[in-house]
C-alpha cells in the first residue's frame, strides 16, 4: 500500500460518483426484489447482460439509439418478467437457501446461452460511446457519461422514492416488505406488488446496461459480473433489509471502487476487489447489521 | 330463513398431524356479535386463519352470503367484505397511522364512499384522526389496537373478524374496545370475537360458543355470563 501514490483529482472524483449513482441503481433494483419475494437474485447482472447484448446487436446492425435503447429495455423487463414466472414463482414457498442457489442455476444459464448465441470474443456496443469524451467544466475534464451517470441516477432513485412514497402501489409494496402476510390478509395483491417489483427491478437494470457500455463497450458473457458481485457485497454492507441503507451501501461500494481504481497505480488495479472485500468484511465484523442501519434498528430475516 | 352473512359449517383445520379445529359450525349475521371463546390452543385463531384463507381447511366449508369461499386467496376474501383485526394487531409500525389505514383501503370492492368511511372511523376513534402524521410504532398499545380495528374498518366490510383485541390492553382500554364492537355491530356489521376474556365475552356476544381442543363445547347466551361453574366445565372438559 506504501507504493500506492493517492493521486485523486476532480476527474477521478466525478468518475467515482457516476459508479456509485450507477451501483446504488443495482442495489435498488435487487433489493426491491429482496423486499417483496425475499429473494436475493445474484442473477441480476445476466439481466444487465443482457440489455447490454441488445444494445450490441442494435449497433452491430447500424441502428439508431431510438431502436437501440428501446430493444434494451423491451429485452431486460421481458427476461425479468419472465425470470419471476418460470423460476421464482415456483419456488416461492420454499427456504430463501434453495431459491440463492435457483438464482445462481439461472445466472450461470444465461451466462451459457450467452456464450452459445454470442461467442466468446464478445460484441462491441459502441452507440453511445461519445459519451466517454469529456467536457470542461471550470477548468476541469469531466466525462459526459460521469455527469450522465449522476444525474439519471439522481432521477430514478427520486422517481422511486415519489412511487414508493405517494402511490398506492408504492404503499402496498413497502407493507409486504414489511410483512407480506399482513399485508394480503388486508387485501393487497400479491401478485401486482410482486409483478410492480419485477418490473422496476428490471427497468433498473436496462438502464444500468445503457450506462456500463458506455463504461466498457465490450459486451461478454460475464459482462456486469463483477459489478454484481460488488454490488451485492455493497447491499450487504448497507443493510440488506431495507432500501435505503441497501441503495447507500451500493452507492458506497461503487465509488470506493472507483476512486480506488483511479488513485491506485494502474500495476497494482488488480488488487482492487481485494482491498474492497476486506474492507466489507472488516465492516460486517464490527456493524453485522449494516452500516448504515440505526442501531436496534435491523429488521430480523423473516423466513 | 335466509342466508346468513358468514357460516362456518364442519370445519376442520389440521397443522400437519395436529388437527387444530375439528368440525366447528357457527353463523354470524348482520347487527349480531357471536364470541368463540376457549383456552390457548382451542383452535380460535385457526377458525379465522381458515375463514380468511389464510390456511386451507381439511374439511368443511365456509360462506359468506352463501357463496363458498374455501380455495380463495387471503386478498380475494377481503375482497368479499371481510376483514380481520388480526391477533397482535399487526400494525405496520415503520409506516405513520394514515398509511396504515389507507392499506385497509386495499380490501375495499369500491372506492365510492371511501371519505365517509374515513369520517366514520374518524368519529368512533378520534385518538387515531389526533394522530395521522405519526408513525404507528410510537402509538400505544391501546392506540395501535384502535388503529387495527380502524384500518379493518376502512376497507368497509361486512364481516368484522378480531382475533383477541384485548391482549395486552389496560383494563380501561378494554372497555372501549368492546364499547367500540357494540357501536360497530349496531352499524348491522357481523362481528365474530375471538377472546380469551370468556365472562365479559357471554356478556357482549348475541351468543358464544367455547372451544376447547378443537372442539366445539357448549353454546351460551348472555344471560349465562354470571354462570361461572357453565364455563368453567366447559374449559375443563
Amino acid at each position: 500500500m506504501t507504493v500506492a501514490v493517492l493521486n485523486i483529482d476532480w476527474q477521478t472524483l466525478a468518475d467515482a460518483t457516476g459508479l456509485g449513482a450507477i451501483y446504488a441503481l443495482m442495489a435498488v433494483g435487487i433489493g426491491l426484489v429482496f423486499g417483496v419475494l425475499r429473494l436475493v437474485n445474484f442473477a441480476y447482472g445476466q439481466l444487465v447482460m443482457a440489455g447490454a447484448y441488445a444494445l450490441a446487436f442494435a449497433s452491430e446492425h447500424g441502428w439508431s439509439l431510438w431502436v437501440g435503447i428501446p430493444l434494451c429495455f423491451a429485452v431486460v423487463v421481458t427476461l425479468s418478467m419472465l425470470m419471476d414466472r418460470i423460476v421464482f414463482r415456483p419456488l416461492r414457498t420454499q427456504s430463501p437457501a434453495v431459491m440463492l442457489v435457483a438464482t445462481f442455476a439461472v445466472a450461470f444459464l444465461l451466462q451459457s446461452i450467452a456464450l452459445l448465441w454470442f461467442g466468446p470474443l464478445g460484441k462491441i456496443a459502441s452507440s453511445l460511446a461519445t459519451l466517454n469524451q469529456p467536457v470542461t467544466v471550470s477548468g476541469v475534464d469531466i466525462r459526459k457519461i460521469a455527469i450522465v451517470a449522476i444525474g439519471l441516477g439522481a432521477l430514478c432513485l427520486l422517481a422511486l422514492v415519489l412511487l414508493l412514497g405517494r402511490t398506492r402501489v408504492g404503499l402496498h409494496m413497502r407493507a409486504a416488505a414489511m410483512d407480506f402476510r399482513t399485508a394480503e390478509l388486508l387485501g393487497v395483491r400479491a401478485g401486482r406488488v410482486i409483478g410492480a417489483a419485477v418490473v422496476i427491478s428490471g427497468v433498473l437494470a436496462a438502464i444500468v446496461a445503457v450506462m456500463l457500455t458506455v463504461q466498457n463497450p465490450l459486451v461478454t458473457p460475464d459482462f456486469a459480473l463483477r459489478d454484481t458481485i460488488l454490488v451485492l457485497a455493497g447491499v450487504v454492507l448497507g443493510g440488506m433489509n431495507r432500501l435505503v441503507p441497501a441503495t447507500l451501501g451500493g452507492f458506497a461500494i461503487g465509488f470506493a471502487s472507483g476512486l480506488l481504481g483511479g488513485a491506485l497505480p494502474t500495476n497494482q488495479s488488480q488488487y482492487l476487489p481485494s482491498f474492497l472485500f476486506a474492507a466489507v468484511i472488516l465492516v460486517l465484523l464490527f456493524r453485522p447489521g449494516g452500516l448504515f442501519t440505526r442501531e436496534g434498528q435491523q429488521a430480523v430475516e423473516r423466513v | 330463513m335466509s342466508t346468513p352473512l358468514l357460516a362456518i359449517e364442519g370445519l376442520e383445520v389440521r397443522h400437519g398431524a395436529v388437527t387444530a379445529v375439528h368440525g366447528l359450525s357457527l353463523e354470524v349475521d348482520r347487527g349480531e356479535i357471536v364470541g368463540l371463546i376457549g383456552p390457548n390452543g382451542a383452535g380460535k385463531s385457526s377458525t379465522l386463519h381458515a375463514i380468511m384463507g389464510a390456511v386451507r381447511p381439511a374439511a368443511g366449508d365456509v360462506r359468506v352470503r352463501g357463496e363458498s369461499v374455501v380455495g380463495k386467496r387471503p386478498e380475494e376474501v377481503a375482497r368479499q367484505g371481510v376483514a380481520l383485526v388480526p391477533e397482535g394487531r399487526r400494525i405496520f409500525a415503520e409506516l405513520s397511522v394514515e398509511e396504515n389505514l389507507k392499506l385497509g383501503l386495499a380490501g375495499r370492492r369500491t372506492r365510492d364512499g371511501a371519505d365517509d368511511d374515513f369520517a366514520r372511523v374518524y368519529e368512533l376513534f378520534p385518538a387515531v384522526r389526533e394522530s395521522l402524521r405519526r408513525k404507528a410504532g410510537t402509538l400505544s398499545g391501546g392506540q395501535q389496537q384502535q388503529l387495527a380495528i380502524a384500518r379493518a374498518l376502512v376497507a368497509d366490510p361486512e364481516v368484522l373478524l378480531l382475533d383477541e383485541p384485548s391482549l395486552g390492553l389496560a383494563p380501561r382500554m378494554v372497555d372501549v374496545v368492546f364499547e367500540t364492537l357494540v357501536t360497530i355491530r349496531d352499524r348491522g356489521l357481523a362481528v365474530l370475537l375471538v377472546e380469551q376474556r370468556a365472562q365479559r365475552t357471554v356478556a357482549l356476544a348475541d351468543r358464544s360458543h367455547v372451544l376447547a381442543n378443537g372442539q366445539q363445547r357448549l353454546t351460551l347466551g348472555p344471560e349465562s355470563a354470571d354462570d361461572t361453574a357453565a364455563l368453567v366445565s366447559a374449559y375443563m372438559a
